[in-house]
């Protein structure tokens, strides 16, 4: 139960969390990038405060042995740079700025009944899907 | 520059949120709350690996539910016409792949761990995508 229900829960208070700060909104995403024009700076106090808050549950996490619902913890252990990771986040840097959209508001903004998210989401997981059918059936 | 449409409280709770939910579900089940990687875990699925991630990403869905029914989906703003929107989430699903990451994973998990992929990350793509909006806005737009 606990399986489903904590997953579930999460996704239902990081869409709130998206949905309050008005991250949903493409218009306001992009009035945060839009540096040079009019500026709106919601997007870093937004920002700050998710790390803040993270980082203070993951001073927890370091002094537990174990997620308290599985066997391990699976957090990510490179600390390299490689040509992958600045390529990717140079792909993922465009894509956000051409439409103001990136993974979770689109998702969220699937229940807002509003064909342009739909046309960005199945985009987006045709992406996604590409990428990972080639990984894992490249010769 | 102007600031304008600022909305400092509802960005901090928000925000907060956020954090609140990635560092609850790294603590209850050990996984890194990056959206894309929950999403991307699913495409292909592989057996075993999916039921928390639908569970997620349907929590996603019902916030958005709330937000229709709490909020204004009118003033949901998305300017991109439909060739746009295609090639932008193109960009986004593979970038995010090849990157290992987007605004969540990187950007506040990676960040709030201070791990160095992830601030590196996170300084590119939002510089890129802040040079991106320059360039459709002040310099094709005008």
């Amino acid at each position: 139960m606990g399986r489903l229900l904590v997953p579930l829960l999460c996704g239902l208070i990081f869409g709130a969390g998206l949905a309050v700060s008005g991250m949903v909104n493409p218009a306001k995403v992009l009035g945060f990038l839009d540096v040079t024009g009019q500026w709106d700076p919601s997007l870093l106090l937004v920002m700050a405060a998710g790390v803040a808050v993270f980082a203070a549950g993951f001073l927890l996490v370091k002094r537990s042995a174990r997620p308290l619902l599985a066997a391990k913890f699976e957090i990510p252990t490179r600390r390299d740079i490689d040509p992958k990771l600045v390529a990717g986040a140079v792909m993922f840097g465009i894509g956000w700025g051409l439409a103001g959209f990136c993974p979770g508001p689109a998702l969220t903004g699937l229940a807002f009944g509003l064909t342009k998210v739909y046309v960005f989401v199945a985009a987006m997981v045709v992406g996604s899907l590409a990428y990972g059918l080639w990984m894992r059936f490249k010769p | 520059m102007d600031i304008v449409n600022f909305t400092p409280i509802p960005a901090l709770i928000g925000g907060a949120l956020i954090g609140l939910a990635s560092a609850l579900l790294l603590l209850l089940t050990g996984r890194i709350a990056g959206v894309s990687g929950i999403l991307g875990g699913l495409l292909p699925p592989a057996s075993g690996d999916t039921t928390w991630r639908l569970a997620f990403i349907a929590g996603l869905m019902l916030a958005g539910l709330g937000f229709v029914y709490l909020g204004d989906v009118s003033a949901i703003a998305i300017e991109a016409d439909t060739p746009l929107l295609i090639a932008a989430g193109l960009l986004v699903g593979i970038g995010t792949r090849v990157g290992s990451g987007c605004t969540s994973g990187h950007g506040i998990c990676g960040v709030g761990r201070l791990s160095p992929r992830g601030i590196v990350a996170t300084c590119i793509f939002v510089g890129v995508a802040m040079v991106t909006v320059f360039v459709t806005r002040h310099i094709i737009g005008s």
